[in-house]
This record gives structure tokens, C-alpha cells and sequence, in this order.
């Protein structure tokens, strides 16, 4: 033991602990940090193709409504958030699926026959079948929704919000 | 290094040295291992306690939301199966090392004069925690929970003539229900805690102030 006298024994114990309680600290300190920000981890946003059901329940030129609901779950809480979608199948494989969501604020539009429009009940704002906007304060079109076949099944993507 | 001239800055100041002396380098007499389990069990404490408020960051104490969220914590967060494991064996191994301590306590008579006050609060200590376990064992509100807390609560009904007021008092009403786990919850988390830490500080400060008995000898 020809360096011995460079280490006492009290700082040879001193630093052995020191190491020690350091990777304790860092085996019971990382989980936690783990634990406190888990949901931040988890909580990217994911999006879902839909079925809206086959083309072929779609008449052409007509503007069809879809409704369907999703269920989001947030740690130990479900909630179920209804969607509502028109389906206008035009000429040939043309398809346009637009949402219900009025641009302006938020609101239910909802299609008539009659005049062949879209109308908002809040602040009446009409947009053709199309989606574009007629009249109001809407500031663009109706939104779209990105669309796919697969098999005769019309399939849309849903962002999850 | 800078702590070469900020240690003995703040030292002049807090006394840190005293502290330091007075708590760990304090004069004790030969003894054994027994006498490791009061320290083993204030590490428990502050295990629990850590476990505990970080388990509060997900646990619901509403009825229909409990179970849910233990679920939760046990599958959906990271570590989060670590975290309740270690509160509840934690919880398990800290009411053994709480007897075992106390045992030893007792056959080696270190309760007598002048350390009367240190086992007084120790049985308090014993009680408290006996106290946080059978709170803490409600809180998941799975089977086992809603099964032991009638029991354990009628036991204190049998008390004569108050027995049902201390029943109606501890459930919140005549039977279990939200109001239940919501006041266990309660005195889980803040009222016996509050005794636990205040308890340990009076236990602590005369372990330090009276040091700590010998094993006892043959003519003793």
C-alpha cells in the first residue's frame, strides 16, 4: 500500500458515500421527473383515418350528412366528442367531405335543398355546396376533410383535437 | 473553490458545524443493529411522504374516479407502477420497522427515566402510523378497501354508548360512501401527517437532548 497515505480513511468513506448517494439520488430522482411529465410525453397529437361508410350510400350531387362520434382519453377521463360532416359526391370520383364547423365562429351549418346552400343559424351566413362562402361573415370556405378509398369504403382523416 | 470561502461564510451564520456536531456527531454508546430501526423508519417516512405527494399529483378521491386513476397512474404514467409500489410496500415495511422498534425499546426498558416523553410520542407515533395505513388502504376504493373499512370502522362503533356517534364521525354518516373516502383522504394526506412530522420533531430533538441508552447489562 505504497499510496495509502494520499487517502485518508474518513475521505476514502466521505467519497464512496458521496459516489453512492449520488446514484441513488439520480435512481430515485430520474423516475420521478419520468413520472411528473409523463402526460406532456404522451399527449402528441394523433390522427385517425374514419370510415364514413361506402361511396355508393352516397347519391351524387347531393350534400350528405355523416355523423359520427370519438373518444378521447385523457388519463382516467373519457371524453366522447360528436363530429358531423357533409359527403358530396360530385361527377365521376370527385368526392368533398366538408365540415359542419361554421369558419366564422364555431357554429352547426346545415344544408337546404330548397336553395341548395349551406346556412348558419348564428349569424346567417350561407355557403354553396361547395362550401364556398355565398354570404356573411364567414372569412373561408368551409374546411375540408382529407379523403381515401380503400375497398368502396370512404375513409376521412380526423386530427384529434 | 469557491466553497472554501462561502461554507464558512453561511457556517458563521446558520451554525451549520453546530448542527452538524449536535445531530451526527453526537456521542453514543456501544450498541447493535437493533438500534438502526428508528432511523430505518424515518427513512421509510420521508420515502412515503416523497411516494405520497408525488401520487398526489394523479390520485382522485372521488368514488367514481379512484380506481380509475390508480389504474392510471399503474398503466398509463412512467414509473408510475414504481412510485405506488414503493408507498405501498413502503407503507407495509414501515409499520414492521415502527413494532420492531418499539419492541426493542421495550425489552431493553429504554423507556424509563428520563426518556418517558420519547416512548409517549412513540406509542402516539405508533398509533399515527397504524392510522395512516388504514386510511391509505381505503383510498384505492377497490374490493379489499370497501371491504376492510366497514370492518375496521364498526370495531370503534362497539365503543358503549358512543360507540355509533364515533362510527357516524369516522364514516361521515351511517354508511360508506364519497363522504368517507373524501374525509380519509383528508386525514391521510394532511391531518396525520401533520401529527406524524410534529411527533418525530418532539421524538428527534429528545433522542438528540437525552442521547440514547446503553444495552443493558447484567446487573442493570
Amino acid at each position: 500500500m505504497a499510496r495509502s497515505s494520499n487517502v485518508t480513511r474518513r475521505g476514502f468513506i466521505t467519497s464512496v458515500m458521496a459516489f453512492a448517494g449520488s446514484i441513488m439520488g439520480v435512481v430515485v430522482g430520474l423516475p420521478i421527473i419520468g413520472y411528473l411529465i409523463s402526460p406532456a410525453l404522451n399527449g402528441a397529437k394523433t390522427d385517425a383515418w374514419v370510415p364514413v361508410g361506402k361511396l355508393d350510400n352516397y347519391p351524387p350531387n347531393v350534400p350528405t350528412q355523416f355523423s359520427f362520434t370519438r373518444t378521447k382519453v385523457n388519463g382516467w377521463e373519457k371524453t366522447v366528442n360528436s363530429y358531423s360532416v357533409y359527403v358530396l359526391r360530385g361527377d365521376g370520383d370527385k368526392i368533398k367531405v366538408l365540415s359542419t364547423v361554421c369558419t366564422h365562429l364555431g357554429c352547426r351549418v346545415s344544408y337546404s335543398k330548397d336553395s341548395d346552400t349551406y346556412a348558419c343559424p348564428c349569424h346567417d351566413a350561407r355557403f354553396s355546396r361547395e362550401g364556398v362562402v355565398l354570404s356573411g361573415p364567414p372569412p373561408r370556405p368551409m374546411d375540408q376533410y382529407e379523403t381515401k378509398m380503400d375497398n368502396g369504403t370512404l375513409f376521412i382523416r380526423v386530427l384529434a383535437s | 473553490m469557491i466553497s472554501k470561502r462561502v461554507f464558512p461564510w453561511l457556517d458563521e451564520r446558520l451554525g451549520l458545524t453546530t448542527i452538524y456536531k449536535t445531530t451526527l456527531d453526537r456521542m453514543v454508546p456501544k450498541v447493535n443493529w437493533w438500534f438502526t430501526l428508528g432511523s430505518a423508519t424515518l427513512f421509510l417516512f420521508v420515502m412515503q411522504l416523497v411516494t405520497g405527494i408525488m401520487l398526489s399529483v394523479y390520485y382522485v378521491p372521488s368514488p367514481d374516479k379512484a380506481y380509475d386513476s390508480i389504474e392510471y397512474i399503474m398503466t398509463g404514467v412512467a414509473f408510475g407502477w414504481l412510485i405506488r409500489g414503493i408507498h405501498h410496500w413502503g407503507a407495509t415495511l414501515m409499520v414492521i420497522t415502527v413494532f420492531i422498534h418499539m419492541l426493542r425499546v421495550f425489552f431493553y426498558a429504554a423507556y424509563k427515566y428520563p426518556r418517558e416523553i420519547t416512548w409517549t410520542t412513540g406509542v402516539f407515533l405508533l398509533l399515527a402510523t397504524l392510522g395512516m395505513g388504514f386510511t391509505g388502504y381505503l383510498l384505492p376504493w377497490y374490493q379489499n378497501a370497501y371491504c376492510a373499512t366497514p370492518a375496521g370502522t364498526s370495531i370503534a362503533g362497539r365503543v358503549p354508548r358512543i360507540g355509533d356517534f364515533i362510527l357516524r364521525a369516522l364514516r361521515g354518516g351511517s354508511d360508506l360512501s364519497a363522504v368517507t373516502l373524501a374525509r380519509f383522504f383528508s386525514a391521510h394526506i394532511w391531518m396525520l401527517p401533520a401529527v406524524i412530522i410534529a411527533l418525530i420533531g418532539v421524538h428527534l430533538y429528545l433522542v438528540i437532548r437525552l442521547g440514547i441508552s446503553s444495552v443493558p447489562k447484567e446487573n442493570d
